[in-house]
C-alpha cells in the first residue's frame, strides 16, 4: 500500500534531525496558526499564492531563497564545527552517515534553492520593470515555475524527517549513486527534487528569454537595454540551453535506479564518466547562470551610486555574451583527472583561462565607473566593492586550478572548496545581497536599515576570509574535501580558525534578520514617496514604490541608454493624463495546484507508492485541463479606473 | 513545408521594419506565444541531443548481447517513417484549415494526423515488444539502455502530442476558433514538425548507421 514507506523511515534514533524536525514543526504550526488566527488566508490566497504578477512572484522566489539560506547555513556550520572537533581520537558529534547527508544537502540547497532561486526571483522582479512593460510573456507559466521550485524545496526538506537525503555529494556521481551502492531513498529524494524544480527553472528561462527579446517598451533597442537585462538574457539563454542536459542526465540515472538500465553502472557496458561529462555540461553553464545576473546587479549599482553612466556599455554587453558562449566550452576542467590525455586537458585548460578575459573586462569597467564619480557609499556599493576584491582573488585561484598539472595536485582538496566558495559567495551571494538592498525600496516602498546593513556586510566580508583562507591553506597541505574525521593535528588550528569564521558569518546573518525586522518596524518613518530613492537611471525608478499592479500607467518611450536618467535630464513629467485601457492577466491557482500534485507524485515515486504516482499525474493533468478550458484569462483596466488609481496614488503621497 | 499564417486582425509582424527605426514595443500575443514555444522546442532539442550523445558513447557497448545490426528491421522503420511524415503532412493541412476556420477540414486532417501518429506508435511499441521478447530489453546492455531511452523519449513525445491533439479537438468542438485555441494549434503544429526533425536524426543515427555497422 505505501511502497517502501514505514515507521523505520523516521529517524527516532538520531537526535539531531529529530529535534530539528520537532522545532521546525512547531515553527511551521505557529506560523500557520498565526495566519489563521489573524484571518490572513484569503489575502494570502488571493494576493500571493494565486498571483501571476511578476513582482509578487519575484518576491516569493527571493523569500523562499532567504529561508533556504538559513537551512543551508545550518548545514555549513555543522560541517565546520564537526571538522574542528573530530580529530584524532575524537569523533565529533556527527556520524559519517549523517555528515555525508549534510554536505550533500548543503551543496544542493545552496546552489539550487538559494543562489538559483534568488537570481531567478530577482530577474523576475526587475526585468519587466526595467524593460518598461507590465508583465512577463507568460504570467501563469511564471507562477507554475515558482511553485515547482517550491515543490523541489519541500521534497528536499521532507527528507530531513522522512527517510534520508543523498550521501553522494551534491552532484550524485555514479557508480556511488547507483542502486547497488546507494540502495536507500536519499538519492531518489535528490533526483526527484531537482527534476521537478528543474522543470520550473527551464520554464522560467523560456519565459524571460521571450520577454526580453519580444516585449520591450517602444524605443528600447537591444543596445539600449539596461545591463541587468543583458545579463538576465544571457543567464536565461544559458538556462534554456543547459537545463535540458541536467534533466536528461538525471533521467538516465533515474532509469538506471528504477528500471535497471545501464547508462552509468559498472556492468554491461555502462559508463560512469559519461554522467560526469553530461552533468558538467550543465554544471559549468550553471555557475554562469548564477553569476551573470550578479554582474548585472553590480553594473546597475556602480553606475547609480557614482552618478555616472556605466563605463564601457558596449564592452560590457560583449563580455556578457562572450561569457555566455564560452561557458559551454570549459566543462572538462571539473575533472582533468579523468584521464582524457594531455592534449584534451590542455585545450580545456586554455579555454578556462580565456574565460577570465571577458570577466576581467567587466572588473575594469566597474572600476572605471566608480573612478571619478561621486560615490555614495550605501550598502549596495559596499557589497559591490567587497565583491570586486573577493571575486578577483577567487578568479585567480580559479586560473591556478585551470592549469591541468596544478589541478592534479589540488583536485578534490579543500583548496578547490575554498576556490568555489570564493567565487560563489564573493560573486553570486554578494550580488544577491547588493540586489536585495538596492531594489528592496522599489519592492516595498521603504528602504532597509543602513547601519545594520553595513554591520551585516562587514561580518560577511570578514567572516568569509576568516572561513575560507584557512581552507586554501589546508588544501595545499593535502586535506581532501568531505572528511567527517581527520587525524592530522597540523590541520586542526586552521580548521578551528575556519570555524570561527563561520560564526562571524552567522553574526552577519543575524544582522540581516535584525535589519529586516527593524526596517519593517520603521517603515512609516522611512517611507519613500518618490519612487526613486537612489536617483536611479533605469525605468524601474520612474514608477511608484511599490509599483502599482500594472507597473506603468502608460508605456514609457525609450530614447537612449539609461532611459529614466534621460527623461529626468530633459525634465519629462512622470504624470501623464491620457490613459489607454490595459489588459492584465487574471490570477490563477494553476501553479499552486500543479505544484501540489508534483509533490504528491515526487513523494510517491521516491517511496515507490505507484497508485499515488498515478493519482498525482492525473491530478496534474486535470489541472491543466481546467486551465486550458478557462473562459477568461485577462481582465481590462479602463482609462477611468487607471486615472482614478493614479490620482489616489498621487494623493497618498501628498 | 511552410505554414502560411493568415493574421487574424493583429498587426503583421511588427519586427519587419527598416533597421533605422527604433524598437516598436511589445510584439503581438501570437508572435510572443509562437516565439516562446520555439524557445521551448529548442530546449527540447537539447534534451534530445544529450540522449543522442549518450547513444553515441554507448552504441558499441553491447556487452556480448545483440547489436543494432542484428536487431533493427529497416522495413518496419521505413513504415514508421512514412507514417510520421504523413501525419506531419496532414498536420500542415489542418493548420491551414484552422487559419481559415473550416471545421470539417480541421477535423478530417486532424483525424488523419492522429491516425498516422497512432500507427507510428503502434509500430514502435511492436518493435520494442519484439526486442524485449528476444531478450534484448533495455536491461541487457548499455547500448540497449541508450537505444530504448532515445527512441522511447521520441515515442513519449508523440504520445504527448496525440493527447494534446485530442484535447484541442475537444476545445475547437466546444468553443470554436477562439484566439487562444488558434495560438495553441500553432504551437502544436510547431511541436509536431519538430518531432519529425528529431525522427530524421534518429532514423539516420540510430537505424541507418546501426544497421550498416
Amino acid at each position: 500500500m505505501l511502497g517502501k514507506l514505514d515507521w523505520s523511515a523516521i529517524p527516532f534514533d538520531e537526535p539531531i534531525p529529530l529535534v530539528t524536525a520537532v522545532i521546525l514543526a512547531v515553527v511551521i504550526a505557529g506560523v500557520l496558526g498565526w495566519v489563521t488566527v489573524k484571518g490572513y488566508w484569503p489575502y494570502l490566497w488571493r494576493d500571493w499564492i494565486t498571483s501571476v504578477d511578476h513582482k509578487r512572484i519575484g518576491v516569493m522566489y527571493m523569500a523562499l531563497s532567504l529561508v533556504m539560506l538559513i537551512r543551508g547555513f545550518s548545514d555549513a556550520i555543522m560541517m565546520r564545527s564537526q571538522q574542528a572537533l573530530a580529530v584524532g581520537g575524537a569523533q565529533g558529534y556527527l556520524p559519517p552517515s549523517h555528515y555525508d547527508q549534510i554536505f550533500s544537502a548543503h551543496g544542493t540547497i545552496m546552489i539550487f534553492f538559494v543562489a538559483m532561486t534568488f537570481m531567478v526571483g530577482l530577474m523576475n522582479f526587475v526585468v519587466p520593470l526595467q524593460l518598461g512593460i507590465r508583465d512577463v510573456a507568460f504570467p501563469t507559466l511564471n507562477s507554475v515555475s515558482l511553485w515547482l521550485t517550491a515543490s523541489g524545496v519541500l521534497l528536499t526538506n521532507m527528507s530531513l524527517v522522512i527517510g534520508e537525503f543523498a550521501r553522494t555529494g551534491w552532484l550524485v556521481y555514479p557508480p556511488l549513486s547507483e542502486l547497488k551502492f546507494s540502495p536507500g531513498v536519499g538519492v531518489d529524494y535528490y533526483l526527484w527534487s531537482i527534476q521537478i524544480s528543474g522543470v520550473g527553472t527551464l520554464l522560467a528561462g523560456v519565459n524571460l528569454v521571450t520577454t526580453i527579446l519580444k516585449m520591450r517598451a517602444p524605443g528600447m533597442d537591444l543596445m539600449r537595454m539596461p545591463v541587468f537585462c543583458w545579463t538576465a538574457l544571457a543567464a536565461n539563454l544559458l538556462i534554456v540551453a543547459a537545463f535540458p542536459i541536467l534533466t536528461a542526465s538525471l533521467a538516465m540515472l533515474l532509469l538506471d535506479r528504477y528500471l535497471g538500465f545501464h547508462f552509468f553502472t559498472n556492468e554491461l557496458g555502462g559508463n560512469p564518466m559519461m554522467f560526469v561529462n553530461l552533468i558538467w555540461a550543465w554544471g559549468h553553464p550553471e555557475v554562469y547562470i548564477l553569476v551573470l545576473p550578479a554582474f548585472g546587479v553590480f553594473s546597475e549599482v556602480t553606475a547609480t551610486f557614482s552618478g555616472k553612466p556605466l563605463f564601457g556599455y558596449r564592452s560590457m554587453v560583449m563580455a556578457t555574451m562572450a561569457i555566455c558562449v564560452l561557458s559551454f566550452m570549459v566543462w572538462l576542467h571539473h575533472f582533468f583527472t579523468m584521464g582524457a590525455g594531455a592534449d584534451v586537458n590542455a585545450v580545456f585548460g586554455v579555454m578556462s583561462m580565456i574565460i577570465a578575459v571577458p570577466t576581467g573586462v567587466k572588473i575594469f569597467n566597474w572600476l572605471f565607473t566608480l573612478y571619478g564619480g561621486r560615490v555614495r557609499f550605501h550598502v549596495p556599493v559596499l557589497w559591490a566593492i567587497g565583491f570586486m576584491i573577493t571575486f578577483v582573488i577567487g578568479g585567480m585561484t580559479g586560473v591556478l586550478l585551470a592549469v591541468p598539472p596544478a589541478d592534479f595536485v589540488l583536485h578534490n582538496s579543500l583548496f578547490l572548496v575554498a576556490h568555489f566558495h570564493n567565487v560563489v559567495i564573493g560573486g553570486v551571494l554578494f550580488g544577491a545581497f547588493a540586489g536585495y538592498s538596492y531594489w528592496f525600496p522599489k519592492a516595498f516602498g521603504f528602504p532597509l536599515d543602513e547601519r545594520l546593513g553595513k554591520a551585516a556586510f562587514w561580518c560577511w566580508f570578514i567572516g568569509f576570509y576568516v572561513t575560507f583562507l584557512p581552507l586554501y591553506a589546508v588544501g595545499l597541505m593535502g586535506m581532501t574535501r568531505r572528511m567527517q574525521h581527520t587525524d592530522n593535528p597540523l590541520w586542526t588550528p586552521w580548521l578551528l580558525v575556519s570555524g570561527v569564521g563561520a560564526v562571524i558569518i552567522m553574526a552577519g546573518i543575524g544582522f540581516q534578520i535584525a535589519q529586516l525586522v527593524v526596517s519593517i518596524r520603521n517603515r512609516h518613518r522611512t517611507r519613500d514617496t518618490t519612487g526613486d530613492p537612489w536617483n536611479g537611471r533605469t525605468l524601474e525608478w520612474s514608477t511608484a514604490s511599490p509599483p502599482p499592479f500594472y507597473n506603468f500607467a502608460s508605456m514609457p518611450v525609450v530614447e537612449g541608454i539609461d532611459a529614466y536618467w534621460t527623461m529626468k535630464a530633459r525634465g519629462v513629467e512622470r504624470v501623464e493624463h491620457e490613459y489607454e485601457a490595459i489588459e492584465l492577466p487574471r490570477n490563477s491557482p494553476t501553479g499552486f495546484v500543479t505544484a501540489f500534485f508534483a509533490v504528491v507524485m515526487g513523494f510517491a515515486l521516491i517511496w515507490h507508492i505507484w497508485w499515488m504516482v498515478i493519482l498525482g499525474l492525473l491530478g496534474a493533468f486535470v489541472t491543466f485541463m481546467v486551465f486550458a478550458w478557462r473562459k477568461q484569462d485577462e481582465y481590462e483596466v479602463s482609462p477611468d479606473e487607471l486615472a482614478q488609481l493614479e490620482r489616489e496614488h498621487a494623493e497618498g503621497l501628498a | 513545408m511552410t505554414i502560411a499564417i493568415v493574421d487574424q486582425g493583429e498587426a503583421a509582424d511588427p519586427h519587419a521594419r527598416p533597421v533605422d527605426r527604433p524598437f516598436p514595443g511589445p510584439a503581438s500575443k501570437r508572435i510572443v506565444v509562437g516565439f516562446g514555444f520555439w524557445i521551448f522546442l529548442l530546449s527540447d532539442f537539447i534534451m534530445f541531443s544529450a540522449f543522442f550523445a549518450a547513444y553515441a558513447v554507448l552504441s558499441g557497448e553491447t556487452a556480448g548481447g545483440p547489436s543494432g545490426k542484428e536487431l533493427f528491421d529497416l522495413k518496419t522503420v521505413a513504415a514508421e517513417t512514412a507514417a510520421l511524415l504523413a501525419s506531419s503532412f496532414t498536420c500542415g493541412m489542418s493548420a491551414l484549415a484552422v487559419q481559415t476556420r473550416q471545421f470539417g477540414k480541421v477535423y478530417a486532417a486532424s483525424f488523419f494526423t492522429f491516425l498516422f501518429g497512432a500507427v507510428f506508435l503502434g509500430l514502435e511499441i511492436n518493435e520494442f515488444a519484439r526486442m524485449v521478447a528476444e531478450g534484448a530489453g533495455p536491461q541487457r546492455s548499455a547500448f540497449l539502455s541508450s537505444f530504448f531511452s532515445l527512441v522511447g523519449l521520441h515515442g513519449l513525445h508523440v504520445t504527448a502530442g496525440l493527447v494534446w491533439l485530442s484535447v484541442m479537438m475537444g476545445q475547437i468542438a466546444t468553443r470554436g476558433f477562439i484566439r487562444t485555441t488558434m495560438r495553441r494549434f500553432l504551437c502544436f503544429a510547431l511541436f509536431w514538425h519538430a518531432l519529425d526533425i528529431i525522427w530524421v536524426a534518429l532514423f539516420t543515427v540510430v537505424y541507418l548507421m546501426g544497421a550498416a555497422k
